[in-house]
């Protein structure tokens, strides 16, 4: 019987959604690295190896300074990890990236060695949208994989939809957007209406390196550099693209829905340390 | 057949001397061309090469001839101004057509529909006129570029009689960021980056044809190694598309076990691919001239553990997809193109396979690891979603074997030097089976080896009219399932 079967091959299956975050949050892949971490105090005087490898020039060196590394133009090839002779670069492991000012994500000053994780929202936010938070996703020049690995949140292992987060069809149905690409100049005109309406108080997301910065394709004339050249921004979710477990943890931590006492991230040994 | 042919003839992965190129007066050019199609060939690429004086510009043509195995080229004579259309002898030339009039003020005299394909228009694509149908019962209906869902950008144009399409016409351009301008010129230090980003969910494919553009260029080949290497993530590229596509398809027709559980399983192998190279699109997988990512026997055996596993679960969840009647019910006999129209207008992939067509570059002009190892043709007649849907499934089906084959084998490591430099005013050519069909990229360089013209085609950029062609006498509310069983690239066809 086709409807027996089907419903004892569910059965069979099980509830298939992970714990995290009421449980540790599923390991990165071994050869992904997670954040990076740039301890300036580390870097040798007048070596730039870091600098010449980034193929996005998200790592400066001014004279005499440390070496610092923005995270909202990286695409984490790890060129940099590989090409420090001294180990001031190195990659943590930990899956949390996601900030609320944009210059949370540049790295390598004293004390701000690593990103300042996002803040939750402000108290009339939050009781709004706390519990509640629906989404229009726009994608302006995306290539398609942070839009994937946003929409991979809807399935069955992730279900978004039990923290009352949702990606719905229509603006005006919406809280706010959450933005992939660096925003094409033929997205412009498309972007601007859909931010119109959205009915306020309303929320910006941009995710991944390109919506960020520009990304990849910063400077061609053919796109803009990434969502705050249009539109105010309130969470940046960083990565080429994010790991899905990285646009969970930014969208839960803006809403504070974390509670890392109980479920410390993993982090790689060395790092952990400091 | 490519025998009489007056083209240069050269095999997948291969190059020639820019000058060897035969060329033509741009209006022969065009009728050789047409009479090369005329003979069986396909038109993988169409372009224009501006000339270093800035007088004029060449058109180029790959075709393919399938059951020979072999690729040829041709080219024009500098040209300005005009030249007789193609399109009006081969529709498949009608987007190529298109773009080089963008591109290059080359007006194709005759051609049926001439408009921007992705051209800017100040904060939108230069659309222009849309096709319309008059009529008292007519209506239109506009759908994008913002749509329902977490999807690209894309404008879609229908011209219904109550619920029936009679015409659709799509516009897209929303996502172009200048990829191919932004290649001349190089190969820069973000262009293997940019290439990965093509069409993210096809990044394989697109760094696959790349670094063996890059290595024809330079005479040389890849590590064996990394010949076996790309085979592996192009087929779990595949996997992970299909299976993934597959889920959405059933959710379109309100059949959730399926889409439930092939949501969570296109994961798992897009993790199987992260577990090669950390990202879980293949970022960083492919690297011309060199082997990538390092893989030991405890990799490899641990990925053949998951890959089974997973292999053993989309069985059973696609599986359940075809006992079901409802699905069956929903699929079959909607959005229809006819292998006749597949032909004409240059379809490829999957969607041309489920048209009866045989055409598979991995089979037709096997390179790299193809030479050594393939994976039968999965075909289907009918040309409806269900044959499309038939035609993915049964690829799962073969690349899964085709990986647990290949998994088990790697070839030695062996060393690897640097990059050679590339040659100078030499053209070369890769086509890659993508998931989506023939990934096609070519290069021409200059005197001293740099990009004069990179050309990319994606393969959606031969599919979309064939989505076009499928809405024709369908419901509107055909739409999605129609389109999901093509799921086409935005972002691959914008550039």
């Amino acid at each position: 019987m086709f409807v027996v079967d089907t419903l004892l091959h569910r059965l069979k299956r099980g509830c298939e959604t992970m714990a995290y975050p009421d449980g540790p949050a599923p390991a990165l892949p071994e050869r992904h690295g997670g954040a990076l971490r740039v301890d300036g105090s580390k870097c040798d005087d007048g070596c730039d190896a870091c600098v010449s490898v980034c193929p996005t020039t998200a790592i400066s060196r001014a004279n005499g300074q440390p070496a610092v590394l923005d995270l909202g133009r990286c695409v984490f090839c790890a060129a940099c990890v590989q090409a420090c002779p001294t180990g001031a670069i190195t990659q943590t492991g930990d899956h949390r990236m996601a900030v609320r000012r944009r210059e949370d994500l540049v790295v390598g000053g004293r004390g701000a060695e690593e990103v300042r994780l996002a803040a939750e929202l402000d108290a009339t936010l939050m009781r709004l949208f706390g519990r509640s938070l629906r989404l229009r996703q726009v994608s302006a020049g995306g290539c398609n994989a942070c839009e994937a690995d946003t929409n991979v949140l809807g399935t069955i292992g992730w279900d978004l939809g039990r923290f009352g987060i949702q990606f719905v069809a229509s603006p005006r149905h919406a809280d706010g957007l959450l933005i992939t690409g660096p925003v094409s100049r033929n997205m412009q005109r498309a972007l601007r209406k859909t931010w119109d309406a959205v009915p306020e108080p309303r929320i910006v997301i941009a995710v991944g390196a390109c919506a960020i910065s520009g990304g990849l394709f910063a400077g061609h004339p053919e796109v803009h550099t990434g969502v705050e050249s249009e539109l105010p921004v309130d969470l940046y979710i960083p990565g080429c693209p994010p790991h899905p477990l990285t646009i969970l943890d930014g969208l839960l931590r803006m809403l504070g829905r974390l509670d890392e006492r109980r479920f410390p991230p993993r982090r790689r040994g060395a790092a952990a340390t400091d | 057949m490519s025998g009489d042919t007056l083209f240069a003839l050269l095999p997948n992965a291969g190059s020639l001397p820019w000058g060897d190129v035969p060329e033509w007066p741009a209006a022969e050019f065009v009728r050789r061309t047409a009479a090369e199609l005329d003979r069986g060939a396909r038109l993988c690429s169409w372009f224009g090469v501006p000339e270093d004086s800035g007088l004029g510009v060449r058109l180029v043509a790959i075709v393919a001839f399938d059951a020979d195995n072999t690729l040829a080229v041709g080219r024009s004579l500098p040209v300005s101004g005009s030249v007789p259309s193609l399109t009006v002898l081969h529709p498949q030339a009608h987007l190529f057509e298109r773009e080089v009039w963008e591109q290059h003020q080359l007006t194709p005299e005759g051609h049926p529909w001439l408009k921007p394909v992705r051209a800017s228009a100040g904060e939108a694509p230069a659309n222009g006129e849309f096709f319309r149908v008059d009529g008292g019962e007519v209506h239109e209906v506009a759908v994008g570029p913002v749509h329902a869902g977490i999807i690209e950008p894309g404008h879609f144009r229908f011209q219904c009689a109550g619920e029936e399409v009679i015409h659709l016409e799509i516009a897209l351009g929303y996502q172009h960021r200048g990829i191919e301008r932004a290649l001349a010129g190089g190969p820069h230090r973000l262009t293997e980056r940019q290439i990965e980003t093509i069409a993210g969910d096809t990044t394989v494919a697109h760094a696959t044809a790349y670094a063996t553009v890059l290595e024809s260029l330079a005479q040389g080949e890849a590590p064996l190694r990394a010949q076996w290497l790309r085979a592996i993530g192009l087929e779990l590229e595949r996997l992970a598309n299909h299976t993934g596509d597959l889920g959405a398809l059933a959710g379109d027709a309100a059949f959730l076990p399926t889409s439930a559980a092939c949501g969570k399983l296109r994961g798992d192998f897009l993790n199987l691919t992260a577990a090669l190279c950390g990202n879980r699109f293949g970022r960083g997988l492919v690297r011309p001239f060199a082997i990538g990512p390092d893989v030991d026997d405890a990799l490899v055996a641990r990925m053949m553990g998951n890959l089974t596993r997973a292999l053993d679960d989309v069985e059973q969840a696609i599986a359940w997809l075809w006992d079901a009647a409802l699905v069956r019910g929903r699929f079959e006999n909607v959005g229809t193109v006819h292998r006749a129209q597949a032909e004409e207008i240059g379809m490829v992939g999957p969607a041309a396979r489920a048209c009866g067509l045989v055409r598979d570059v991995r089979y037709d002009h096997p390179a790299g690891w193809h030479r050594f190892a393939q994976a039968p043709v999965a075909v289907w007649p009918g040309g409806d979603v269900f044959a499309r849907a038939r035609v993915r499934s049964l690829e799962i089906q073969r690349s899964g074997d085709f990986l647990r084959e290949q998994l088990g084998v790697p070839p030695e490591r062996e060393a690897t030097g640097g990059a050679p430099p590339l040659e100078g005013d030499t053209l070369a050519v890769a086509l890659v089976e993508g998931w989506r069909g023939e990934v096609c990229h070519v290069a021409i360089t200059n005197a001293s080896g740099a990009f004069r013209r990179y050309k990319v085609t994606d393969p959606s950029f031969h599919n979309w009219p064939g989505l076009a062609l499928a809405l024709r006498g369908n419901a509107i509310s055909d739409f999605p399932i129609c389109n999901k069983s093509f799921s086409l690239s935005y972002c691959g066809f914008d550039l």
